[in-house]
């Protein structure tokens, strides 16, 4: 009688007591987002002290980090080969970042806009066609009247790549029929009447 | 003194010694169905936000991509949520004189952070990265649901043991190309089944021994 009662009564309090206690599921250390109350403005993830180089980020070829030479004039060159995976890779960060505003092709016409947003220049205008690379990277890096700049969002290889991308839509919308190499004309005339 | 009990009250001890298991079973199973309801896991719960930001209007309404705003999800173990710079790139301009707003605007101005309510939290002993899962298939639809239907946002999973082991024993079942990464609602053109065995190995996809084994997720 007395062990069942004792056994009854220990059953009971393992039950009670069962996933009360959440020490481990809320370890008191810093984790992305999470807030503190040590610091004034609660945040946990300090801003850098001035002057701070990350390990990797000491960024000192000016020509790959402000698009500028030793000039101080825009480049005009890429600071490494373009590619295929290179201009692949502009197109699916420029769709992500540019075409809310610019649409897919760099009209200009985005869905941003047409909710309101000032309307950017296309693209397809000589002005920006003879632009030197270096000057479409500094827009992005520093935006442009009243567009707001992506330095936050964007890496700055991922930078040269819209870039580059940018150039292969420009040509894209900027070609004639007589551009077209002479074998593949015969496909098109072939499939064009179709 | 006369015997309190008849003799046949003898049977309904008996009988009440084999009822006990299913009372057992009962409060076992109403215990689990307790422990994985919305109630204890808060699934399914939409949370009070310092602004109403709908995912509806903005990824779809407006087709922004999920890394528009969760920037650091392809590269890093968590995704962010964004600053109020983000958030400034278009409502400097758009609804800029919206009350609904102002808490954004004051961020902005006073650099204070925007203190928004966490949906998804995993307890702090478990494991989790965001940019394996991303770049090797699993599109955040697989486990964040269609966050573009959702007008404040809310988790679509128990986040418990059982759903993750679900899903490393057999990811075949929802893997997808790496274009369709933040599509919602996606359809796999032909047969998932080949699909995920073809992605499995182009993805070098680790055995299921190893994705289920306790260190890969308690380390
Ligand atoms: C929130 C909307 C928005 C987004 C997103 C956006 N832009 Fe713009 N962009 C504009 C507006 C508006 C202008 C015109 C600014 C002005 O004239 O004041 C502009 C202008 C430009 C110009 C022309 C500058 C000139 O000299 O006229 C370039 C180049 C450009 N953007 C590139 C980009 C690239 C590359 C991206 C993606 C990384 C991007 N933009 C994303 C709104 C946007
Ligand atoms: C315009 C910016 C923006 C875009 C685009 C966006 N989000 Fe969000 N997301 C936010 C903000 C702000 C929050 C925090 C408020 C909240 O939880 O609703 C958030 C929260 C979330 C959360 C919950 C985070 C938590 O607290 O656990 C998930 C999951 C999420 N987003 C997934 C997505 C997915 C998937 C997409 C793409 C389909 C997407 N988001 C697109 C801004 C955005
Ligand atoms: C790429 C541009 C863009 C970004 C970035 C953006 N918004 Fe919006 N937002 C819009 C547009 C456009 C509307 C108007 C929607 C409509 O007309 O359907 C809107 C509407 C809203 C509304 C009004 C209510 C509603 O849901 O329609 C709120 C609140 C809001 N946004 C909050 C935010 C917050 C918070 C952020 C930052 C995490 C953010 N937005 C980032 C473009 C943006
Ligand atoms: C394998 C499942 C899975 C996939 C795929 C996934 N998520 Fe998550 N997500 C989670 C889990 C689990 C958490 C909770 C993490 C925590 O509490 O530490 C989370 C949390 C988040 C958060 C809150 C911030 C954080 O990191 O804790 C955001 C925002 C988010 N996810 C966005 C996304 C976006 C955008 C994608 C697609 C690019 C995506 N997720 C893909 C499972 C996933
Ligand atoms: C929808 C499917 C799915 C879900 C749900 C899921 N995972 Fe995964 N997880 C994967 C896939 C696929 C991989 C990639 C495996 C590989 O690279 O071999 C992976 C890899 C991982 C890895 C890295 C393994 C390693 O060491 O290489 C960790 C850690 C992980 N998952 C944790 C979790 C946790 C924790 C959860 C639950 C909160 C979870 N996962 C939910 C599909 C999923
Ligand atoms: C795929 C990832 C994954 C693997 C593999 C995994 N776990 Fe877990 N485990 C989790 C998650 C996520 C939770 C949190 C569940 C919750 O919040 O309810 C958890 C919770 C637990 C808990 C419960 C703690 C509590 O307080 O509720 C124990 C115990 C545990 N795991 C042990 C194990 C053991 C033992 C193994 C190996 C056989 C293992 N886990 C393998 C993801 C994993």
């Amino acid at each position: 009688m007395r062990t069942n009662f004792l056994a009854g009564m220990l059953l009971l309090t393992a039950a009670a007591t069962v996933a009360c206690r959440q020490d481990m599921h809320d370890q008191p250390k810093y984790i992305p987002l999470r807030g503190t109350e040590f610091f004034a403005d609660g945040r946990s993830a300090r801003p850098l002290i001035e002057g701070t180089v990350a390990r990797g980020h000491l960024d000192d070829d000016a020509s790959y980090y402000t698009a500028r030479g030793s000039d101080g004039k825009f480049v005009a060159e890429f600071p490494f080969p373009v590619t295929k995976p290179v201009i692949e890779r502009g197109q699916e960060r420029f769709n992500i970042y540019c075409a809310p505003c610019h649409d897919s092709l760099g009209s200009g016409n985005g869905r941003i806009v047409r909710r309101g947003f000032r309307h950017p220049p296309t693209y397809h205008i000589d002005r920006l066609r003879q632009a030197p690379a270096g000057y479409l990277y500094d827009v992005i890096s520093k935006g442009f009247g009243a567009m707001p700049d992506y330095a936050a969002q964007i890496e700055p290889r991922d930078r040269w790549a819209i870039v580059s991308y940018i150039r292969a839509l420009q040509l894209s919308q900027n070609t004639s029929i007589m551009d077209v190499p002479a074998d593949a004309m015969s496909v098109l005339d072939q499939e064009g009447g179709q | 003194m006369a015997q309190i009990f008849p003799k046949s009250a003898n049977a309904i001890a008996r009988m009440s010694v084999y009822g006990a298991i299913f009372v057992l079973a009962f409060v076992g199973w109403a215990f689990d169905a307790l422990n994985r309801s919305s109630y204890n896991t808060r699934a399914f719960m939409a949370r009070e936000q310092p602004i109403p930001f709908s995912h509806a209007h903005h990824v779809g309404g407006l087709g922004l991509d999920c890394r528009y705003c969760h920037t650091s999800v392809e590269s890093s173990s968590f995704a962010n949520v964004p600053p109020t710079k983000t958030c400034m790139n278009c409502h400097s301009q758009i609804w800029s004189t919206s009350p609904m707003l102002e808490p954004v605007r004051a961020s902005y101005r006073t650099g204070q952070s925007i203190p928004w309510t966490r949906v998804h939290d995993l307890p702090d002993f478990v494991y989790f990265n965001h940019s394996i899962h991303v770049s090797k298939g699993v599109g955040c639809e697989s486990c964040h649901g269609r966050v573009d239907k959702m007008p404040l946002t809310w988790a679509v999973s128990t986040l418990q043991m059982d759903w993750c082991l679900d899903c490393h024993r057999n990811p075949a079942k929802i893997l997808r190309p790496q274009e369709y990464i933040t599509t919602m609602g996606y359809q796999p053109q032909g047969d998932q089944q080949e699909l995920g065995r073809r992605l499995m190995a182009e993805n070098h996809i680790q055995d299921t021994r190893v994705l289920t084994s306790c260190s890969t997720c308690h380390r």
